[in-house]
């Protein structure tokens, strides 16, 4: 990799052994992937650890280096959810215990994140492109964020240009504000060789279509048709929602990093069909496919036929007006069935700044705190990587918290259905 | 009667040189290092037995000091701290051998690894499908620095 001379002065260890060491891990990396030179960070970075697991001494190791040496990232940054939030969900014993043992070290890594750069401690959060969150990157930023369903929506929704970092190399990027310049940061990279039609006759359930694309393409760049006009009746903030569910099945589903959506996202609305690479491959999704993939999904519940006993909605946190069409949808659902409060413990998860807005509305807010319904700033991937959450029989409208615990795979409306319980 | 020795040899891009001849663990699915590693590195075991279900090539099977053959790695990004991890405890693979291009996870886990624990995990990626394909699990595999992998 060819580097500046300032670069190259850091590599050398002329501004210190440790930002030497987060230099040469920083250019290393990009050399695997035969990176020439590294490009400016426009915006600020979002990490994925955002979790004290008492195994990660290496990291904790790192940070304190760091602090020590007083290296912050160059911008304030976001990092994904807490795993644990004790404020508004209760736990049983057993899993309380568990947390303590797992997640023991969460204070002394957050205390750790606020001294090199973390944005405050509302910053908790998988989707900090969200308004009221505000870590929003623009169309050809080059950002370097590492949580996948982040990455996706960065680059596809908004056309920022971001790879599907590890963790650490995101911070490393953020301390230098340099990244590597290969992969989606480069306009060959964001090509695509797969066109994917979509052939249904209404709007697809985004969870699955995602998935579907997701398990087909794995890493690989999908140039979507055929869905755009689905949207016709749909408001931007709708629209972006869908892509966000989509895009989050789809990188936990496959490892997707970027999908470009014909007639709607930007870099399609610029270049359409030349986004598309020669030779491409074709995938064409109808209802029938997209049965057959909901179907495919295996059930991990020891006893499937069980009633289940918890659920979550919010992986990736809800939007604003996600959480207002959940709150307007239970209520009216909950009514319609002559019930009060639901019927099922039902956790909904949105960023902290999104729940403070949220609850800016008191009256909306009541609506939801009436049905019973739990709010929470959790990472309900976290909260369930456990033993004794993993025996819970958890039902979720999110595909990628389907893919990575036992949880139970439903659409919004069967969720619903679920959760309100039937007529009384 | 003398008996013939079949040995076959692969060549791969060395991501971390080193030389090392060991056994090998083989799974034709992606290698998801939280899901595969956490319970063993929670638990501070001295070993590391495969952890993911969904991983049956890896699930149950020890793991540290051995050598992993897999596709790539897939799942959290949060994998490489999980191989930094293995490695400064001293549970770590001897080896990754990918048989397709090494994904920025793994990449990651390596480098930090190297860098930040001062701790080499041989690897070796692009070995190519048929690698993949010949290599099974218990086979002794001899490594050299130039990314060539003979499997005796």
């Amino acid at each position: 990799m060819k580097l500046t001379s300032e670069e190259q002065q850091i590599y050398n260890g002329e501004q210190g052994d440790t930002l030497a060491k987060i230099m040469k891990s920083v250019v290393r990396y990009g050399e695997i992937f035969d990176a020439e030179k590294l490009v400016p960070v426009n915006k600020p970075v979002h990490l994925v650890t955002s979790f004290g697991v008492s195994m990660l001494k290496p990291v904790y190791d790192l940070m304190d280096e760091l602090i020590e040496n007083n290296i912050q990232t160059k911008l304030p940054f976001t990092v994904d959810p807490r795993p644990v939030d004790h404020a508004n969900i209760k736990y049983t014993l057993p899993e309380k215990l568990v947390f303590k043992f797992m997640y023991g070290k969460q204070s002394f890594y957050e205390n750790q994140l606020k001294q090199v750069g973390l944005k405050d401690d509302n910053a908790f959060t998988c989707a900090c492109y969200h308004q009221e969150v505000g870590n929003i990157p623009e169309k050809g930023d080059v950002i370097t964020w590492s949580e996948s369903s982040a990455v996706v929506y960065a680059n596809s929704v908004i056309g920022a240009r971001t790879n599907r970092n590890s963790a650490i190399i995101d911070l490393f990027c953020g301390i230098l504000g340099k990244a590597p310049e290969f992969g989606l940061l480069t306009n060959e990279g964001r090509k695509a060789p797969w066109l994917i039609e979509v052939n249904t006759n209404s709007l697809p359930t985004p969870q699955i279509l995602g998935s579907a694309i997701g398990i087909k393409v794995m890493e690989d760049v999908p140039y979507i048709k055929g869905l755009a006009n689905h949207f016709a009746n749909m408001s931007t903030e709708s629209i972006n929602d869908y892509l966000k569910e989509l895009g989050a099945a789809a990188a936990s589903n496959g490892a997707v990093g970027l999908f470009h959506v014909e007639n709607c996202t930007p870099e399609a609305i610029e270049l359409g069909a030349e986004l598309i690479q020669e030779n491409y491959e074709t995938y064409t999704i109808d209802e029938a496919e997209l049965e057959r993939i909901k179907e495919s999904y295996p059930i991990l519940w020891k006893k499937p036929e069980a009633k289940p006993e918890l659920c979550f909605v919010g992986c990736p946190h809800l939007s604003l007006n996600q959480l207002n069409w959940w709150t307007d949808k239970i209520a009216e659902s909950l009514q319609k069935n002559g019930r009060e409060i639901l019927q099922l413990k039902t956790i909904f998860t949105a960023a902290p700044d999104v729940v403070e807005q949220f609850k800016k509305d008191t009256v909306q807010f009541k609506k939801f705190a009436d049905t019973g319904a739990r709010l929470s700033s959790v990472c309900a991937l976290m909260n369930m990587n456990n033993p004794i959450m993993a025996r819970k029989n958890v039902i979720t409208n999110s595909n990628k918290l389907r893919t990575y615990t036992t949880s139970r795979y439903y659409t919004d409306n069967e969720i619903i259905t679920q959760i309100c319980g039937g007529l009384k | 009667m003398r008996r013939i020795e079949m040995k076959k040899v692969f060549k791969g891009r060395t991501i971390i040189s080193g030389t090392f001849t060991g056994e090998c663990v083989v799974s034709k699915d992606g290698i998801n290092f939280l899901a595969t590693f956490q319970k063993s590195l929670l638990k501070k075991s001295k070993k590391v037995i495969g952890g993911d279900q969904n991983n049956p090539g890896l699930y149950k099977k020890r793991l540290d000091g051995m050598i992993i053959c897999v596709p790539q790695s897939i799942g959290s990004t949060t994998g490489g701290i999980v191989i930094q991890t293995a490695a400064q405890t001293g549970v770590a693979p001897a080896a990754f051998l990918f048989s397709k291009h090494i994904d920025s996870v793994a990449a990651a886990g390596v480098v930090l690894s190297d860098i930040w624990s001062d701790k080499k995990i041989i690897t070796i990626d692009n070995l190519g499908d048929e690698f993949l394909e010949y290599v099974k699990d218990g086979m002794t595999l001899e490594i050299k620095e130039d990314g060539t992998v003979t499997v005796h």
